[in-house]
Formats: C-alpha cells, sequence, structure tokens
C-alpha cells in the first residue's frame, strides 16, 4: 500500500530534532532507517504528521569500545557491526545475534537504535541489550538520561522514550575475553523472525557457571530473562545433567502465546531446544 | 492532513544527475518507476519482504520500497537499467558478466524478481568478490523467488565472479540529466 501524507524534515542537529518532535507534539515520528517504520506507515498503522529524519544529525553513529564495554550509537547499522574489525573478538554475543537480523539489504540500513525503540519482542537487540543488562541514554530538551534495560522495555512494541524525546545510544557492559557464550535461533527462513531465540552466557570459575544469563527472544510476547533456568543452573558445572536441569526450568516457567505461527506447546519446547543448544555452544567456546 | 508540498529532490541515478519534485511520502521505488519511468525497478510486497525492488543507494543494496524518496537527497542511486555495459557493436543492449550468468544458467523464467536479484548480487560481488555459495545464499535471503528454484539464480552469481574478481564491473557512463521538477 502507499504510504499516508506526512511532512518530513531532515534536521542538521539533535536539538533541532527535539525541538521539532516537541512541536508537533506526539504526532510527530523520527525516521531513522526506516525498515521498521515504512511498513508500519505502509500498513497505516500509523499515520504521522511529519517524519523526523535523524539521518542527518552527526555524531550517531560510532561504534566506542573501551573499559566500560561497548557503546553503539542509535545511527549504528547491522553492516557495521557485522563489519566492524574487533567488535566480534570483544563481544562476540552481539556481533553473533545481529547476524541473524533481516536480510543483506535490510542490514545496510537498519539501526541499533531503531531497533531498540521499536522494541519488537521478536528482534535481537532488544534481546541482547536486555540480557546483557545494557544502559539507554536517552536525549531530551532538558539534556540526556540513562535508563536501564529492564526499565526501558514497558511491552511489546513500548518503550519508556517520551514523544519528544531520541535514543542516542545503547552502552554494554565489559565483556571479560574468558567469558562462555552460546546464541541459537530457530526461524522458518533465513533473517526471518525468531520464533525462539536464546542468548545465554556466564563466567567459569572452579569448574561452576557464575553470573548465568539467559533471555529468551522472540517466543513469549516480551523480551524476558529465564530466571528460574538461571538459578537452577548457578554454582553448578555446565554438564548434562546442568543443562537437563535449565531446560526443564526453562520450559516450566515460559508462557508463550498462541498465534498463526506456532502453538504454545511448540514455542515452549523450542525454548527448551534454543537454551539446551545456546549451553551446548557456551561449554565448547 | 492536507499533502504537505513538494519538494525538490536531487540525486545521481545510474551516473546521471536527476532532480524530481515530489511528496514526502513518495517511496524511492514509486519515484523511481512513476517520476524518472526507471521501470526496471519492480515493486512486489511494498513492505520489505520480497525484494523486487533493491537498488544500490551509495554502494549498498537497498529496498527502494522502504526508503523515501527525499532520503535520497545526495545520494548515488544505481539500478538496474545501469547494470549493462552500453550498446553492442549490432546496437544491442549488451549484458553485464551477471545478466549474461544469469542467462546462461536459466536464473529467470517470468523475470519479476530478476532486477532485484541482480541488484543484489551486483552489490555483493562489487564488495565481496570472492563470496561462496553458502554467502550467496545469505545474501539473497531476502529475495524471494517464486519460479527457479533458486538453484540457477546461485550458480549464476558465483559464475559471474570471475568478472568481479578482475575488477568490479561499473554501470554506464554519465551522459545528461534527467529533470522532473516541472
Ligand atoms: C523483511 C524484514 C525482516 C526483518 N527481520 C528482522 C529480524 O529478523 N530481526 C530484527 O531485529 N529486525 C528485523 N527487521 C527490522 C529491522 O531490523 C529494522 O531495521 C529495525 O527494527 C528498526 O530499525 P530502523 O533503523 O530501520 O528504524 P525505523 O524503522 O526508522 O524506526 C523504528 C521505530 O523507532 C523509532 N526510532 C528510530 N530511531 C529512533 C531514535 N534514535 N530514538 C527514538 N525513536 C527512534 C521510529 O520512530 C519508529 O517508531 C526486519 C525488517 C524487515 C523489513
Ligand atoms: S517491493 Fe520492496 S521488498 Fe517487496
Ligand atoms: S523468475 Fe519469476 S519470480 Fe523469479
Amino acid at each position: 500500500m502507499k504510504l499516508p501524507a506526512f511532512d518530513y524534515a531532515a534536521p542538521a542537529t539533535m536539538a533541532e530534532a527535539i525541538e521539532l518532535l516537541e512541536r508537533h507534539g506526539g504526532d510527530a515520528r523520527p525516521l531513522a532507517g526506516g525498515q521498521s517504520l515504512m511498513p508500519v506507515l505502509a500498513f497505516r498503522l500509523a499515520q504521522p504528521s511529519m517524519l523526523v529524519d535523524i539521518g542527518r544529525i552527526p555524531g550517531l553513529d560510532s561504534i566506542e569500545i573501551g573499559e566500560d564495554g561497548v557503546r553503539l550509537g542509535a545511527r549504528v547499522r547491522w553492516c557495521d557491526i557485522l563489519e566492524h574489525p574487533s567488535l566480534r573478538s570483544v563481544h562476540p554475543l552481539l556481533v553473533e545475534a545481529i547476524g541473524h537480523v533481516a536480510h543483506y539489504p535490510i542490514r545496510n540500513r537498519g539501526t541499533v537504535g531503531g531497533s531498540l525503540a521499536h522494541a519488537d519482542p521478536a528482534a535481537e537487540m532488544p534481546g541482547i541489550a536486555f540480557t546483557c543488562e545494557a544502559t539507554m541514554v536517552i536525549a531530551g530538551r532538558a539534556g540526556t538520561r540513562m535508563v536501564a534495560a529492564r526499565d526501558f522495555f514497558t511491552g511489546p512494541l513500548e518503550t519508556v522514550i517520551g514523544p519528544a524525546e531520541l535514543l542516542v545510544e545503547v552502552r554494554l557492559p565489559p565483556w571479560p575475553a574468558a567469558r562462555r557464550w552460546g546464541f541459537e535461533e530457530f526461524a522458518r527462513q533465513r533473517g526471518a523472525f525468531a520464533l525462539a531465540a536464546v542468548a545465554a552466557f556466564y563466567d567459569e570459575r572452579d569448574g561452576v557457571a557464575i553470573g548465568v544469563h539467559l533471555g529468551v527472544i522472540g517466543a513469549t510476547g516480551v523480551v524476558q530473562r529465564l530466571p528460574g533456568a538461571e538459578a537452577a543452573l548457578e554454582g553448578r558445572p555446565v554438564d548434562a545433567p546442568g543443562i537437563a536441569a535449565a531446560v526443564a526450568a526453562a520450559r516450566a516457567e515460559v508462557d508463550p502465546p498462541e498465534d498463526a505461527e506456532a502453538s504454545s506447546a511448540y514455542r515452549r519446547s523450542l525454548v527448551g531446544t534454543m537454551v539446551e543448544r545456546a549451553l551446548a555452544a557456551a561449554t565448547a567456546r | 492532513m492536507s499533502n504537505p508540498p513538494p519538494r525538490t529532490v536531487r540525486f545521481t541515478v545510474n551516473g546521471k544527475p536527476a532532480a524530481v519534485e515530489v511528496e514526502p511520502r513518495l517511496t524511492l521505488a514509486d519515484c523511481l518507476r512513476h517520476a524518472l519511468r526507471l521501470t526496471g525497478t519492480h515493486v512486489g510486497c511494498e513492505h520489505g519482504v520480497c525484494g523486487a525492488c533493491t537498488v544500490i543507494v551509495d554502494g549498498r543494496a537497498m529496498r527502494s520500497c522502504l526508503m523515501l524518496a527525499v532520503q535520497a537527497e545526495g545520494c548515488t542511486v544505481e539500478t538496474i537499467e545501469g547494470l549493462g555495459t552500453g550498446l553492442d557493436e549490432g546496437g544491442a543492449e549488451a549484458l553485464g558478466p551477471l545478466q549474461a550468468a544469469f542467462r546462461r544458467h536459466h536464473a529467470l523464467q517470468c523475470g519479476f524478481c530478476t532486477p532485484g536479484m541482480l541488484m543484489t548480487a551486483h552489490a555483493l560481488l562489487s564488495r565481496e568478490p570472492d563470496a561462496d555459495a553458502d554467502r550467496v545464499r545469505e545474501a539473497l535471503s531476502g529475495n524471494l523467488c517464486r519460479c527457479t528454484g533458486y538453484i540457477g539464480i546461485v550458480e549464476a552469481v558465483l559464475d559471474a565472479r570471475p568478472a568481479y574478481q578482475a575488477g568490479a564491473p561499473g554501470g554506464q557512463p554519465a551522459t545528461g540529466g534527467i529533470d522532473r521538477t516541472g
């Protein structure tokens, strides 16, 4: 379908962009890569009066790697992450997960900030930000504020970003080089949204798993961790019985919705399988 | 709301400067097809899933249905019309190496998906001339073909690699501009 009518501006500064958003109340929408917003407009699920293209604002597209972790500017594209010379060794989980995002041409435009703001529970970046306990930097008229991932996502396709605010950066905490990790995804087609994906990581001390993080993407209506499965594995060796305990706990604690893609029971089973594969991959790394 | 006034957008298409008057809501795909009459770029789903509309913007494959024409301001756009290598001695349009490989491998039937397939593959091989079969399949995973079954398409792309390894075949040289500002 053709897009509804809207006005368009491509401001050259952050202050101008925020001013424009403010002036239009809730009726203006930021435009980043457009890889989610354009389909939303084509289906007329939204009819904003104005699109504020953030594509010409300087300073939003850097990838910074430091002692305090990885900082991704809101306008960093999927292709920038995948082609970065050192990110794969600095934060392997991030790069592995982003390799599952959409298709080649879409990865050339889609951005980190757009994905986090869109907050699709089946999208990889929100899942990684949530599982890794990232911090979002949000800019508004009064300056910037920091929001922890657990407070940032308020529901499917919902975040705490206000109508006159912009997400400017996401900060992922430092990633120890020896950390064990796995990312497993099941989708019907390469590049399609996940029916279920699991991000797993832990540190190993004296043969047992410490700080177990298990995040599930796509299978349930929200981005979520698996606290039961994490507890089942915490302080234990990641061997066959440990993995089996985590899988059983994961299947027991998720409550996937039933939809046209899959039944609830199928998705629950799939979550367990993804946990099993992600942990098996982690032990081998 | 009443339609916001059109504005002029300027970009380069297949080496030629273009200036077009567009409504902000016009997609790049519709701008190419309707305003510039470059109808080789096909429009299937209009929401990013089929890949028929894929063009190359600033050297990278992109969905022209998921991009506004106004966002192309100052960009370099390449479409299927620029993929040939000009006219041969007989005055017929000469096929570029990727197009010739598609013909050799029967990589098209109805041809609806073909412009998107070719532009995606052209962008890929221009950046990664040594792409292997797995990489080619991965890059083409967002381009749907309802006719061929893909095997010929992947073979054709792999077969075109030597031409790119020898130095990326470009589009046509610039001749004259297109002005559609009215
Ligand atoms: C066919 C197809 C398959 C896809 N498959 C996947 C997939 O498997 N996994 C996946 O994760 N994604 C997938 N995507 C979505 C893609 O990754 C998008 O690029 C991404 O979700 C949104 O990024 P964007 O830059 O394109 O944002 P846009 O579409 O420009 O914006 C999305 C939303 O965020 C808002 N916004 C954008 N930037 C900001 C900002 N800085 N501050 C505040 N608000 C902002 C916009 O107003 C809009 O509401 C797919 C898309 C398509 C078309
Ligand atoms: S028409 Fe653009 S992807 Fe289908
Ligand atoms: S040749 Fe018919 S859709 Fe591909």
